[in-house]
């Protein structure tokens, strides 16, 4: 009599045990999810920015229609990628695009007079801090995540009900592994 | 992050346990010395008034300490439109902390550079900062200052020094109470008996050292947070420079912080009390010794990480003291630095410039954008219909402005 109760008990504590990972798998699984949500909001914002910002220095930087060709498709290129992957790279070559403009507004000091154009440059790097920041976090999250699917015991839960590892966002950062290119011409 | 909350609030239950003991004792021998029946009555009621008189502090501490304290600073919230960059600043260590509800930004009209946090937790975070903060600090040293910051709210600082200073509070009003009563009041004496003479005196002398000690205990707690917000920071920014450089900046300003006191003092960046010439690195001070924070942060060499802080603060110090709990340690990998934003040197014009300007807005100028380049700032006591601007003469209709 006595034994049935103990089975008993351990199984019903089992099943407690289960159904407290599952739900923290589910929990972790969802912060993964708004962690996301909150790179696709700033990535969104990027884009948003992007004419602006060409429109406002369209006029001074004469020199760089080259890089705003680019700029412009890249842009549509990061717009039409729709796995984290294919994000990755794609605002990587944007983010490295990016980059050459704001040094090459060094060489206009008359766009640094303008308050438009002072109050975008702010918008855009807070931007490119938000995009990374919420990169951050969201890495955090997923590495979380993914221990958590893979160490013992909640990995037989995580086998049972099928959760699958996440995909960290990496963003290729392209001007890191391009080797400058120098022209005397 | 999550093993880091966890031993802090552990710490918390621990320090709460401590200092309720010491509460309560001192309501028991206080109660027991004066007992005004003889009969031991006195020690039970002692206890109680001590419980109340907690009570009602952590009530009004827990409903509306945020309040107390912005309102107490002179502090005055702003919107994104009024400082632009110090709200994006505020976002962006948001993000990075994985925060889900903006911060409410108050600034501080002083010259002196220091900020401070309140929220008992993340969702009821503020932070504020001061005029002289902002006209300071270049892009990178405000993250820093601010990731800081929220740092006290995500390791759940705020709430526990909120508790611990109440605690600390009552036990300092007990005390005080009944000392003076003793020296001005005479309320011993009145039945001699030996052994009531010696139960006064142990009263008496445990309600001077009660205080003392629970202060040292409140500011050695208070300055290992420190610590741990600078790790935090330099993880959630990525760059331990602009914090470094940001304390660099604070240390070397001279301004007093005149509406801090002994308590808030914990909840500032740097300490708003310091005195010219005073050591900060004594028993009795809030904040471990600016220079060493800075020395620390800059020796953080090979990343951004916890392990990186860690080693850091032991090759500094020359001892090794946990400051990040060895759960967390062991969870964390650790990113690498980032680089900075500015490599040039402060424009230090146009911080000013821009800081005086959010000074104005928040006090309700108007801005006026003359035709000849020129921004007239009218205050906004001015009563008359017009203004003229000092360099072309145009006359500007003060109708068109007035909101």
């Amino acid at each position: 009599m006595i034994a049935l109760w103990i089975v008993l008990g351990v199984i019903v504590i089992l099943i407690l045990m289960i159904i407290g990972m599952y739900n923290s798998l589910i929990r972790l699984r969802n912060q993964v999810k708004n962690a996301w949500s909150q790179i696709d909001v700033q990535l969104k914002r990027r884009h948003d920015l992007i004419p602006n910002l060409i429109e406002t220095v369209k006029g001074y930087m004469t020199h760089e229609r080259g890089t705003f060709e680019a700029i412009t498709q890249a842009r549509s290129n990061a717009m039409s990628a729709t796995t984290v992957a294919q994000k990755g790279q794609t605002e990587g070559v944007l983010s490295g695009l990016m980059g050459k403009l704001q040094v090459a507004v060094e060489a206009y000091p008359e766009l640094k007079a303008n308050q438009n154009f002072l109050a975008l440059q702010e918008e855009l790097t807070s931007t490119e801090n938000k995009i990374s920041f919420s990169r951050q976090a969201y890495n955090d999250q997923v590495l979380f995540y993914n221990n958590k699917i893979q160490v013992f015991p909640s990995n037989i839960i995580a086998g049972m009900f099928n959760f699958q590892n996440e995909t960290f966002f990496e963003i290729a950062d392209a001007s890191e592994k391009e080797v400058p290119k120098v022209s005397f011409s | 992050m999550w093993e880091l909350i966890r031993a802090n609030q552990r710490k918390s239950v621990v320090l709460f346990v401590i200092m309720g003991i010491v509460l309560i004792a001192l309501g028991f021998v206080i109660g027991l010395g004066l007992d005004p029946k003889g009969n031991g009555s006195g020690a039970i009621f002692g206890i109680i008034i001590a419980l109340v008189v907690w009570f009602i502090m952590s009530l009004i501490a827990v409903t509306s300490g945020s309040s107390i304290m912005l309102s107490a600073s002179g502090a005055k919230e702003v919107t994104e439109d009024v400082a632009p960059q110090l709200y994006n600043v505020v976002d962006e260590i948001r993000i990075a902390a994985g925060m889900n509800k903006m911060p409410k930004i108050y600034i501080i009209n002083s010259d002196a550079p220091n900020a401070f946090a309140t929220g008992m937790n993340p969702d009821k975070a503020a932070v504020a900062v001061t005029a002289g903060l902002l006209a300071r600090m270049n892009r990178d040293e405000l993250q820093g200052v601010i990731a800081h910051e929220m740092s006290h709210v995500m390791n759940r600082d705020v709430r526990f020094m909120t508790i611990a200073g109440v605690m600390l509070g009552s036990i300092v009003i007990i005390s005080e109470i009944f000392v003076r009563s003793m020296i001005f009041g005479g309320g011993g004496g009145k039945k001699g008996g030996q052994a009531q003479i010696i139960i006064m005196l142990i009263a008496l002398v445990f309600a001077i050292l009660a205080p003392i000690l629970a202060q040292l205990l409140y500011f050695s707690i208070s300055r290992k947070r420190e610590y741990l917000a600078d790790a935090s920071a330099a993880r959630l920014t990525r760059y331990p420079e602009g914090l470094a450089s940001a304390l660099e900046k604070i240390s070397n300003s001279t301004e007093d912080m005149p509406m801090a006191n002994k308590v808030t003092a914990a909840m500032y960046i740097c300490n708003p009390l310091k005195k010219k010439g005073m050591k900060m690195s004594d028993l009795s001070s809030t904040h471990p010794p600016i220079s060493e924070r800075i020395r620390i942060l800059r020796a953080m060499a090979g990343g951004a990480g916890f392990n990186n802080y860690q080693s850091a603060y032991n090759q500094i110090k020359g001892k090794t003291i946990n400051i990040i709990p060895a759960g967390e340690l062991k969870q964390q990998d650790d990113p690498g630095i980032r680089m900075g934003l500015t490599g040039a040197a402060d424009d230090n014009k146009a911080m000013a410039r821009s800081s005086s300007d959010i000074m104005m807005k928040v006090n309700n100028y108007s801005f006026i954008n003359c035709d000849c380049g020129l921004k007239l700032k009218v205050p906004a006591n001015f009563t008359g219909d017009a203004v003229r601007c000092p360099r072309c003469g145009t006359i500007h209709q003060m109708s068109e402005f007035r909101g």
